[in-house]
């Protein structure tokens, strides 16, 4: 008897027409009311976060790639300016090599002249030199020869000249 | 056990007013749910709106598995409606039942048969208006010769069948699921102290039983919903 109050709903021995108008009535209310205050509102907000996220993946993507080509760029300019600089100091060594020889050079043929020029001059002073002597020898030989001439004197007198004379020279030198 | 239901006539319609009350206060309470789950809507989802999006997509998961999204995305509110609705109800049953007199008042509502063919009823009547809107007369007509002409009859009780079941199914599960409630707190407990200590361990075992088949069922309904709103809408079922 009991459970038989429920079978169906038959409590009376009457179907409840009530209940299923009012459960279909309440049901289409709640869905309305659901569309309207929570659905609606969090589709779009669900969809809004859809398009932010898929939004913020491009941006990101876009930004990657860009980054990336900034990276190649920068790398092709380093290799570059690495190149260059390589250049430069090769360039360098081979100037400096040149200058180096062209110093090197300069500076024997410099020291070959100073040492001509030096060996001409001794050469000149030496001539120099024996010339003067040879004046003075003849000179001293005549100047000699004169005493000799002017004075005939004896043994001693002609012995204190001789010394004289040799003192002379020898004070003369 | 005893319990009558409050009948009470109005217009020639019979109405259980307990059942009129049930609904109501499943239905307030999805609305309340729902709308402080959306009250502070924003893009980064916090507490109540996590939870809402989570059923959202769980429903929107639960469609997808049957047909594709542009076709299924009109049912998503019914899907939402609908397993939430039957989830509530499934829970008020649970905590007590109130009994004023011999007439009980506080119990699911879909413990009831005629709740339960109701929403059966109207998914049916839903399957059908969309089957004949979204692939025509013709297409709708086709599908119960599909695939051999010889399963006209067949096709035609297993919409019927489709519809009692759906609705028993989930009436079945939880007026059992009550009777055994108010068999162990009810009656055993109402025996003396000893009927206490022994109903109390099973009442609780049977409590959580009755949450895990409480979700279920409406997990079930909905996606039995969906199952046989795709047989009706999509061309590859």
């Amino acid at each position: 008897m009991s459970t038989n109050l429920f079978v169906l709903g038959a409590a009376a021995g009457q179907l409840n027409t009530g209940d299923i108008i009012f459960q279909l009535a309440m049901f289409l209310i709640l869905m309305a009311l659901l569309k309207k205050y929570a659905w609606g509102p969090l589709m779009g907000i669900m969809q809004n976060r859809e398009q932010h996220i898929a939004g913020e993946i491009d941006a990101a993507e876009k930004s990657r790639t860009e980054a990336q080509k900034f990276l190649d760029e920068q790398r092709e300019l380093l290799k570059q300016s690495r190149q260059e600089a390589q250049g430069l100091i090769e360039n360098a060594k081979k100037q400096a090599d040149i200058q180096r020889d062209e110093i090197l050079a300069l500076a024997r043929t410099e020291s070959d002249r100073i040492k001509e020029s030096a060996k001409v001059e001794i050469e000149q002073q030496k001539e120099q030199a024996v010339a003067a002597i040879r004046d003075q020898v003849a000179s001293l030989s005549v100047m000699i020869a004169s005493k000799v001439i002017e004075k005939e004197l004896d043994a001693t007198e002609q012995e204190k000249l001789i010394n004289e004379y040799i003192n002379e020279a020898g004070e003369g030198r | 056990m005893n319990h009558t239901a409050p009948m009470y006539e109005f217009m020639g319609l019979w109405f259980n007013l307990s059942n009129v009350l049930m609904i109501t206060v499943a239905s307030v309470l999805v609305f309340i749910i729902a709308v402080v789950s959306t009250r502070k809507l924003a893009m980064k989802p916090t507490g109540l709106q996590n939870f809402f999006e989570w059923v959202m997509d769980f429903v929107r998961n639960l469609i997808k598995s049957n047909m594709d999204w542009k076709t299924g995305g009109r049912f998503h509110l019914l899907g939402l409606t609908l397993i939430m609705y039957i989830f509530i109800s499934n829970m008020l049953g649970l905590p007590f039942a109130i009994a004023v007199g011999h007439d009980l008042w506080w119990k699911s509502p879909t413990a009831d048969p005629v709740i339960t063919l109701t929403l059966a009823v109207m998914v049916t009547a839903l399957s059908h208006y969309y089957g004949v809107k979204l692939k025509g007369m013709k297409g709708y007509a086709k599908g119960f010769v599909q695939p051999v002409g010889f399963l006209l009859p067949l096709k035609i009780i297993e919409e019927f069948s489709n519809t009692l079941t759906l609705g028993l199914r989930l009436y079945g599960n939880i007026y059992a699921g009550e009777i055994l409630l108010a068999l162990l707190a009810g009656s055993l407990a109402a025996s003396g102290f000893g009927g206490i200590l022994v109903a109390a361990l099973p009442t609780i075992v049977w409590q959580a039983f009755s949450i895990f088949i409480g979700s279920i069922q409406a997990f079930i309904f909905t996606l039995l919903t969906m199952v046989y709103i795709s047989h009706k809408v999509s061309d590859d079922h």
